[in-house]
């Protein structure tokens, strides 16, 4: 595990999107590594792949509408030695193409990247069928997935890198609006190692992606009630980093997880089944409860969706009540 | 291949393959002749008279790649590959088996000659293109087959697969069609309908091919002919008869996914001597 200390929140945080640090990541990456082919499906200006595109017309393939021939054709790439990214939107990767992920790529062992955008309903506008809440229970449940979602854009600068580096299929959840940067140059990553960004000895606080700068704004209006709250930032949701996550519901004896998705399969799934398993500690979670999201302003969504700091902040309340 | 094999020589080993894959479903106790006994002409005239590859080191990066997108006719390609030494014979006794390299479908991770694992229908020509797409890119001079059942080619990923391969114009690209006419719940033209063929492949931009799908001069003049052909990738349709070489399963939609029983495995292998 790495205790960091994240940027101090009251300065003005810079904010940016973190698919645009994929599309910047791709490009420095793809200079150097010349395996690293890109495949989108009539997305590429939203995702940014297109920039990748543009340098490198010999390794990009639009595939057009048509999200299961994508995912195969990245199959058959990763077999010649090719390092794939397939990028499109988080639902129509996870759930349009399951099966080709599930019974050719994972099965087959094959080392395809599926970096998608427009995670969660930070999307905003476009509202439900372009929302995916439900893509870390489809991913996580293949065999050999390994499933990230980077907590903000210098993370995932250095999450895309970690993932050309590692052999095996890959699914990343990368975010649409910008949004706050929280962590430095030298933060470290390494895929299924969770950072801990601030510690506190009352309550444990288990975030992914965006949720993660919310934990952290939840954990100081925490502290100015008097309770001293750990935040962790479990980037890799697979395979989860069960010993840093036990470390700390021992020495707090409690746990909050947030996540941008339902609450089955996700985040407090993995986190429920460790902790149950290892060392169970009175245990909230907060998520998206059985619903669909909406169109709307992402702020105004995660208000009704019950995921701003304010809803982490009486979770761990509550969790912290309950030990 | 140096020399190619005559087409007596090519019909013989089909016959020897043929025997092989009554025998590894009767041991089994189930599997698919059907659609195995159709394609084994396609497979052994491509695996003894075209494609380039060395079973000493399958994966040779210049090696031609074949793909079975209908994984389901696996025993016909596993027999050929232990055949040509990718493995033991005597492993074909082992198909289906608990702990067996040779699992009920194509699986890559297990099995020395399979390129990729297929059984769920409707992947093969993505990943076939794919593989052709690396080629192009790695600037290898590689061929790329790919087997599709005449029933697969009603899912719509075909088709998502064919428009991209014509638009990509993978001349390095050849897709193999078996055409028996029969899927699981019967004829293809009584089920859903996959017909014209040859106009919709050629609307996709393919080049389109018509033989039979028995006969080895036919077959190999025309793998010869999709090779020729540039700037568009090639289909061979490919009539075929469904459990072609045992009488009593020709034609016979039943024969699609059961195990001869061993009596009727002994009637089979006596007709095919
Ligand atoms: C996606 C998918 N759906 C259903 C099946 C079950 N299935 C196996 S074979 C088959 C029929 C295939 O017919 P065809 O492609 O004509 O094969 P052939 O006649 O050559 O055996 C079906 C539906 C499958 N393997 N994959
Ligand atoms: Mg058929």
């Amino acid at each position: 595990m790495t205790v960091t200390t994240p940027k101090q929140q009251q300065q003005p945080v810079k904010k940016e999107a973190t698919r645009d640090a994929y599309g910047q990541a791709l490009l420095e990456l793809g200079e150097t590594n010349k395996n690293i082919v890109v495949l989108d499906a009539d997305l590429a200006k939203s995702t940014t792949t297109l920039k990748f595109g543009k340098k490198f017309p010999e390794r990009f393939f639009d595939m057009g509408v048509a999200e299961a021939n994508m995912m195969n054709t990245a199959a058959g790439l990763a077999t010649c030695g090719k390092i794939p990214f397939v990028s499109t939107f988080c639902i129509f990767a996870t759930g349009r193409a399951w099966e080709q992920v599930r019974s050719t790529i994972c099965y087959s062992g094959l080392n395809v990247k599926i970096a998608a955008t427009h995670g969660g309903v930070a999307v905003g506008a476009d509202g439900s069928s372009h929302q995916s809440i439900e893509d870390f229970a489809l991913m996580s449940s293949i065999p050999t997935m390994t499933v990230i979602e980077p907590c903000d854009s210098i993370e995932t600068r250095k999450a895309i890198k970690a993932v050309v580096d590692h052999q095996g299929p890959v699914y990343i959840r990368l975010g649409r609006s910008p949004s706050p940067v929280i962590t430095e140059e030298s933060t470290p990553f390494e895929i299924g190692k969770a950072n801990v960004l601030r510690e506190g000895k009352d309550v444990t606080i288990a975030a992914c992606g965006i949720m993660v700068p919310n934990a952290l704004k939840a954990a100081e209006d925490l502290s100015a009630r008097g309770i001293e709250a750990t935040v962790i930032n479990l980037h890799t949701i697979k395979p989860l980093d069960r010993k840093t996550l036990v470390t700390y519901a021992r020495r707090t004896g409690a746990v909050v997880t947030a996540e941008q998705h339902v609450l089955e399969g996700g985040l407090s799934s993995a986190v429920a089944l460790a902790l149950a398993r290892e060392y169970p500690v009175p245990m909230e979670a907060v998520g998206i409860d059985n619903r669909f999201g909406q169109s709307g302003d992402p702020e105004l969504l995660f208000k009704e969706y019950h995921l701003t700091p304010d809803d982490i902040l009486q979770a761990a309340l509550r969790a912290y009540g309950r030990k | 291949m140096n020399t190619r094999p005559t087409t007596q020589e090519l019909q013989t080993k089909a016959k020897e393959i043929r025997r092989h894959i009554i025998r590894m479903l009767a041991k089994a106790g189930s599997g698919h002749p059907g659609g195995s006994l159709s394609a084994t002409d396609l497979l052994v005239a491509l695996y003894y008279g075209k494609l380039r590859h060395d079973p000493k080191n399958p994966k040779w990066t210049e090696r031609d790649r074949f793909v079975l997108s209908k994984g389901h006719g696996c025993p016909a390609l596993y027999a050929i590959l232990a055949e040509m030494g990718y493995f033991p014979i005597s492993e074909l006794d082992t198909l289906r088996q608990f702990g067996s390299r040779l699992q009920g479908h194509p699986d890559m991770k297990r099995t020395p000659g399979i390129e990729i694992s297929s059984g769920s229908l409707g992947h093969g020509l993505s990943a076939g293109a794919g593989m052709a797409m690396a080629a192009r890119i790695d600037g290898l001079d590689y061929r790329v087959y790919v087997m599709l059942g005449d029933g697969e080619v009603e899912e719509g990923q075909v088709w998502e697969a064919a428009m991209a391969a014509g638009h990509y114009k993978l001349d390095n690209l050849c897709a193999i069609l078996d055409n028996n006419g029969l899927q699981i719940d019967g004829p293809i033209h009584d089920v859903m309908s996959p017909l014209p063929l040859l106009e919709k492949w050629d609307a996709f931009g393919w080049h389109v091919i018509h033989i039979d799908g028995h006969n080895m001069a036919q077959i190999l003049e025309a793998y010869d002919r999709a090779e020729a052909i540039k700037g568009k990738p090639t289909i061979i349709i490919a009539k075929t008869v469904k459990g072609k070489g045992v009488s009593f399963m020709e034609n016979q939609v039943d024969w699609h996914g059961k195990a001869p029983t061993p009596e009727q495995a002994e009637k089979a292998l006596a007709e095919l001597v």
